[in-house]
Parts: structure tokens; sequence; C-alpha cells
């Protein structure tokens, strides 16, 4: 069923200023939504809007079947969880929880039933009495979760709620988040951030806003394993995905590209033989990268290595290593599982597993290339 | 912890540190003693006689004074002991008087010693003792005569009245009395502080946070009204208030001072609202908040700090003023008085007793003092602590 539907809906200030455009999007209930994107790209400016906080300049905004455009924040059946928290700071935990059942003329009995229930969810019992200012990062991040809970609405939206806690409030936090998400399955959620680690963990589904609008919606490995394009694709996954630029060397149901650097990629991405020739870049993740002795492959040449060169730095983290090469424009960074020592300085040759490596056609995959013309 | 860090990181520097803090402290302590010499001076000085404020300053008033006294004239009724007319009695009033020396011409003023007896001219003599018990004895009697002038030379102890205090409060019926200015001055200053804030703070909200066309207008025009001298206004605003017929008086003298402290108002309560966390308010739509309910629940309690520093700026400035009391307020028949005009007039009238002046001024001084101290902890209060990270 579907809950919140977004028809080309858009955003302008004054009368050139766009800020988003054409925003279709579909959230059933019981789902929850990430949007990512990078800093600017309008994903809180979107849940504001969803919010009835910003105006809709254009399109329809539907919750629950009815166009809400024009209903102010409170008719729309949505509560909202900011960055800051926004606690009242002179009221105490459970008059901050009350004061939109309040507000709403509840009777006194089903505002304590309602704020007792919140409370023991969210363990926020021996702190019902304080006030904000007593209460730590993430406690304060509970209560300003419970008083959204508390006046149980369609849906739920989120703007960067872990962004104000520290690396260890953050994974606690995150993790409360996903359990309460499964304590109240019928529950719809949107979930703005800008940390892919909160998107791929928490989400069902990922919307990628870039530049103006949405660059790609689909479930966190989908986004990962065949992303539309190369933003998504270097977006998500970190470090980011390395491409390469080249052209099409052999067609098929696999694809050969001759890169500019001298190697030669494989891909199991289907091609078709209009595209022979194409200029195209090809992207493989730095930890899709396999190891290989330069001086060994040359000799043999048979196996054509997809890249090679000099180690430039090394980093290493413990469970993993990051590489970096020098390359035409930039680095390639290549992320090798566990501890190698001695790489810095030696040449070395990249393969890649023709299933993991991505093309891309005038920054579309290749998967979803549309204008064959 | 972080100073101690950078001293190490600009070991250079090490010396400017204290060097600063002590000007600091230095400079705080001049201000201090800056404030605090006058008004102890009054203080004591209110609770002084008029006698000690003539002959010392009030920094000595702690100890025992020894001075030369106005001369004093022998008075008493004359009795008759052994063929001798006695006239007995005590120069001073007060017992801890104690008398060093005396004289009786004007040229020797110290020409005796407490009990010595004096022979004075045409067969009379007399005798004061130390604490200033006199016996004058003559041969005739001195019915309708002059008796003769006492130059003293005494110490005093330290002594203070709340006489003072009497005199100017709770002896209602004389004209020197402070009391009903002292509730006019409450009458013209409770409203005048409370009216203006009630205003602003509606004002203050709508042009923070609520959107209307021409707001930014409405807030350059109030910002342009705290630079306009209210000079300008009275003649116009007096002639305004007689048409409309609120004359001279309280309801004028009200309207007067909000409409002078609007502007202040306005442009304070605005900053401090528009600084507010965002969040917050829209936090409050989200819940279901409407402006109305916004601005009581949400904005006011949180404006609290703001709201009691310009209550504290308008109330010492409507307590203190002179100017618009009596343009629109004081007329001929002085019934509306209030303390600063009172003040003056004491001036006028009593010009040479500050006993009477020192302590008219600590009355209208005491109530700022306390408003001040009770409403500090306000100013420095930070509400918002805890509401955002």
């Amino acid at each position: 069923m579907t809950e919140l539907k977004l028809t080309n809906v858009s955003k302008r200030y004054g009368n050139n200023v766009e800020v988003l455009r054409d925003i279709n999007l579909e959230i059933n209930q019981g789902e929850l939504v990430v949007f990512v994107g990078p800093s600017g790209c309008g994903k809180s400016t979107l849940l504001r809007m969803i919010a009835g906080l910003e105006k809709i300049s254009g399109g329809t905004l539907e919750i629950d079947g009815v166009r809400v455009n024009d209903f102010p924040p409170s008719l729309r059946g949505i509560a909202m969880v900011f960055q800051s928290y926004a606690l009242y700071p002179h009221m105490t935990v459970r008059e901050n929880m009350a004061f939109a059942l309040k507000i709403a003329k509840k009777s006194k009995a089903e505002i304590k039933e309602a704020i007792d229930n919140v409370a023991r969810i969210l363990q926020l019992e021996p702190y019902l009495d304080r006030l904000p200012k007593a209460l730590s990062g993430g406690q304060r991040q509970r209560v300003a979760i419970g008083r959204s809970i508390v006046r149980d609405p369609k849906v739920y939206l989120f703007d960067e709620p872990l962004s104000n806690l520290d690396a260890a409030l953050r994974v606690a936090t995150r993790l409360e988040i996903a359990q309460l998400k499964e304590q109240m399955p019928d529950s719809t959620m949107v979930y703005v951030t800008h940390d892919q680690v909160e998107a791929m963990t928490l989400a069902d589904r990922i919307v990628v806003l870039a530049d103006q609008s949405i660059a790609q919606v689909g479930a966190p490995l989908a986004l990962y394993e065949r992303p539309n394009n190369e933003f998504v694709a270097q977006f998500i996954g970190s470090p980011a995905m390395n491409l390469l630029s080249g052209t099409i060397s052999a067609t098929g149901p696999q694809t050969t590209i001759r890169l500019d650097s001298g190697g030669t990629a494989r891909s199991n991405v289907p091609s078709s033989a209009a595209m022979q020739g194409a200029a195209v870049n090809v992207g493989v993740r730095p930890e899709d990268f396999s190891l290989g002795d330069a001086n060994a492959i040359a000799d043999s040449g048979s196996a054509a290595a997809l890249f090679s060169g000099q180690v430039d730095i090394t980093e290493a983290l413990g469970e993993v290593t990051l590489l970096y090469l020098p390359a035409e424009n930039g680095r390639i960074i290549v992320k090798l599982p566990g501890i190698h020592q001695g790489l810095r300085g030696q040449n070395i040759a990249l393969y890649a597993d023709p299933a993991k490596v991505h093309i891309f056609l005038a920054g579309q995959s290749l998967l979803t290339y549309k204008d064959h013309a | 912890m972080r100073v101690r860090s950078s001293n190490k990181a600009m070991g250079s520097f090490v010396g400017q540190r204290p060097a600063l803090s002590w000007a600091v402290h230095l400079s705080m302590l001049f201000i201090v003693f800056l404030w605090l010499f006058p008004t102890v001076g009054l203080f004591i000085s209110s609770f002084r006689t008029a006698d000690q404020i003539s002959s010392s300053g009030w920094w000595s008033s702690l100890s025992t004074q020894e001075q030369q006294r106005s001369p004093i004239r022998i008075t008493g009724t004359e009795t008759q002991d052994k063929g001798l007319y006695v006239v007995v009695g005590k120069l001073f009033s007060s017992e801890a008087v104690v008398l060093r020396a005396w004289g009786t011409s004007s040229k020797r003023p110290n020409e005796y010693q407490p009990g010595a007896t004096a022979q004075l001219k045409r067969g009379r003599s007399l005798t004061i003792d130390a604490d200033g018990r006199y016996r004058f004895t003559a041969q005739q009697s001195q019915a309708g005569k002059r008796l003769p002038r006492v130059f003293t030379t005494a110490s005093s102890p330290p002594e203070f009245t709340f006489r003072n205090y009497d005199y100017i409060l709770f002896q209602g019926d004389n004209s020197d009395s402070m009391a009903k200015a002292f509730l006019n001055t409450f009458t013209v200053t409770i409203p005048a502080t409370i009216i203006p804030i009630l205003f602003a703070a509606f004002a203050a909200y709508a042009l923070a946070w609520m959107e209307f066309p021409g707001r930014s207008i409405l807030i350059a025009a109030v910002v342009a009204l705290l630079v306009v001298p209210l000079q300008l206004a009275l003649i116009p605003l007096l002639k305004f208030h007689n048409e409309i017929g609120i004359g001279k008086g309280y309801l004028g003298v009200w309207l007067a001072h909000t409409g002078f402290g609007l502007p202040l108002a306005i442009y304070l309560l605005r900053n401090y609202m528009v600084s507010l966390p965002r969040d917050i308010i829209e936090n409050a739509r989200v819940d279901g908040a409407t402006d109305f309910q916004i601005f009581t629940r949400i904005i006011l309690p949180l404006s609290f700090p703001a709201l009691a520093s310009f209550a504290i700026f308008q109330f010492l400035w409507v307590w203190n003023d002179l100017l618009v009391a009596r343009v629109f307020l004081i007329d001929a028949s002085g019934q509306t008085t209030v303390m600063t005009n009172q003040i003056v007039e004491l001036l006028g009238t009593r010009g040479g007793n500050w006993e009477i002046l020192a302590t008219a001024a600590f009355v209208s001084i005491v109530v700022p003092l306390l408003v001040f101290f009770v409403m500090q902890k306000y100013l420095v209060r930070g509400l918002l602590a805890g509401s955002v990270k």
C-alpha cells in the first residue's frame, strides 16, 4: 500500500533558483526509505517539503491517498525528528512528549498512557522528570524519537538524527533505530543522512539525490552492485569506485574494453555491436581488485592486466590495506583485505573479476543505457 | 588546561596573560570602588545627624570625634541657695558626649578644664563638669539678663539614628515627606514597565518568526526609531494627550513611557527571539501548535532572560526619569509628584539639610538596587543550555 507519493515535485526559490525538479517517488507502508546525497543536493529540503515546513513549488504530495500540498504540518500525519533534537529546553522529558498531545486536547489519562508506553519502549522511564540539559546526547535523541512516536504518525521523518552524536553513540543509536523499526513494522519512515553506513544498514530502499533530482532508487545492495550511473557508483561505497577511461574493443554478451592507460578490462555486462569503438568509463570498486606481479604478466601476456603501476602510498588499517597508484587523472585505489607490507614502491598489476566490472557510457551504466541511437 | 598548553606553545608570551588578568582585576576593583564610594557614603550619611554631617565626613563616622562646638548659652530656672542665685543644667543632650575643655570667651575657647570654676565679672561664677553639667552662681538675681555663652570642645562617640527616615517616610503631614512620592513612583513605574514588554513581546515574535510582506521595512523602522530623541515628541504628544482628553495624569505618563520604550524593547526582544533555534519552533509547528501557542508556550519562557534584562532597563529608566514625569504627569496640585521631582524640591527647600537630602536620595535608589540584585541572576542564566547541542 502506498503511504507517501510524490509526483513531479519541484522546489524553486524565487523564479530561477531551482533546487529540486521532477521528483517522482512512491513509499510503501512499513518501508524505511533513506535519502542520501552530497551536501546541498536538496535532501533535507525534500524532507521539509514532506513535513510541510517548506512550500511545494510544483507537483503533488500525497500521504495515505490524500493530496496534502496545502495542509499545515500538524494535519499531514507526520512526525519529525530534527538533527538538533529540538527539544523544548524549559520542559521536562514528560512535558516534551506531552506537548503535541496537549495541543491536540487529548485527555490526561490518554497522554499519560501514551508517554508511559513510549518511555518503556525507549527506556526513558528514569528520565521522565528531567530537563533536556540533564540528559546525554543519545538520551536527548531518544526523547526526540519518543516525542514523535507518542503522536502515532503515519510517516516518521528523520532529518540526520545521528549526526550530532559522537561515533560510538552513533553506532549504538543506529542499532536502536533499527530495533525500533522492527518493533513497529507498520510504520513508514523517511530518513535523511549523508552517512552511507547509516543508509546501507537502515534502509529498505535508498534514494540517491544528485543534481536536483533522483539519481537512483533501490535496495542498498542493488545500488552497490548495479549502480545506474557514475554518480551513484562513486557515491555508494567507500573508498569510491575507480573509473578508468577506454574504448570498447569487443562487444557481445561479454564486453572487452581497451583502456587508455594500456590495460584491458573484461566485463560480464553485455553490449550491442553498435557500441564497438565507443568511449566508455570502466568502473571497478577498490575491494574488487586482485593483485598480480607486473613483470610476470608482461612475460606471459596471455591474461592482460587491467592496470599496472607503481604503488605510491599505502595505508594500513589492520582489517584492510589501501594502496594508491598514480593514474592519468588522480589515483587508483585498491583495497586489499588483511595486512600487506612492503608493497610501497613495488610495481603491481591489477585484475578484476568480469562480474564486478561496471561500464558507463556517457555517465550511464551500460546495463540501463537507453539511448541506443 | 588550554591555557597551560598554549603557554607552552608560545613561550615568549607567557608573561602577558597574568599581566592582562591583573589589568582586568585592577580595573574591576576601580569600577567597584567608583560605584561603592558614593553609594556607601549616601547610605551612611542617611543615618547620621545634622551635627555630625556638618562636622565630619562619613568615612570618619565610626570613630570618636573631638571638635569645637558652636557656643551654647546657659539657660535654666534660677533658684536661691545660701544667698546665691543658682542656675543648674546640662550642656549636651547626649550622655555620651565628653567635655574636653571650655571657655566663656570666643578668644579663649579652651581656657578651662572640665570641673574648673570660672570667675566671671560682677561676682558670677560658672562650673562645668566633664559630662556637661554646669552650675552657675551669681550675687544678684539674673532675671531679665542674658546669661553667659559657653564655648566647648567635646568628643562625641559615633551616633546613628533612624530619625531621618522617620521624618522622610513616616511623618506624613510635612511637605518634605517622600512617602507619597514613593508610592506615586511605583504607580508610574510598574505599568510603564509591564505595558511595553507586553506589546513588544508580541511584536518581536511577529517580526522574528512570522512571514508577512513588509516585515523587513518594519524592522528597519524600529531600528530607526531607536535614535529619535524623545524631546522631539514631548510637546506634540502633550498637545495630543490634552486634545483626546487624557491630559496630565498616570495614563498619559504610562503611554508616553510605553511609546519611548517600545523601539528598544522590540529591538532587543526580536534579536533575542530570532536567535532561538529554528528547529524548536518548527518542531512545535509540526506538533500542531498555532502561532499564539508557540509564542506563549515556547518563545516566552525561553525569552525570559531577554524579558528580564529589558524589564530592568525600563524599570530603572522610568524610575529615574524626571523629564517625562514633569511633562506628562505632575500638575499644579502636587498630588502626583514622583521621587525625582520631590528630591529636586527638597534641594530647593532643604538645601542645607544634608541628612534629609541623603536620606531622600537613598530612599530613591534602594528600589533600583533591590531590583537589580534580585533580577541579575536572570541576566546571566542561560535558559537555552541543553536544548541543542
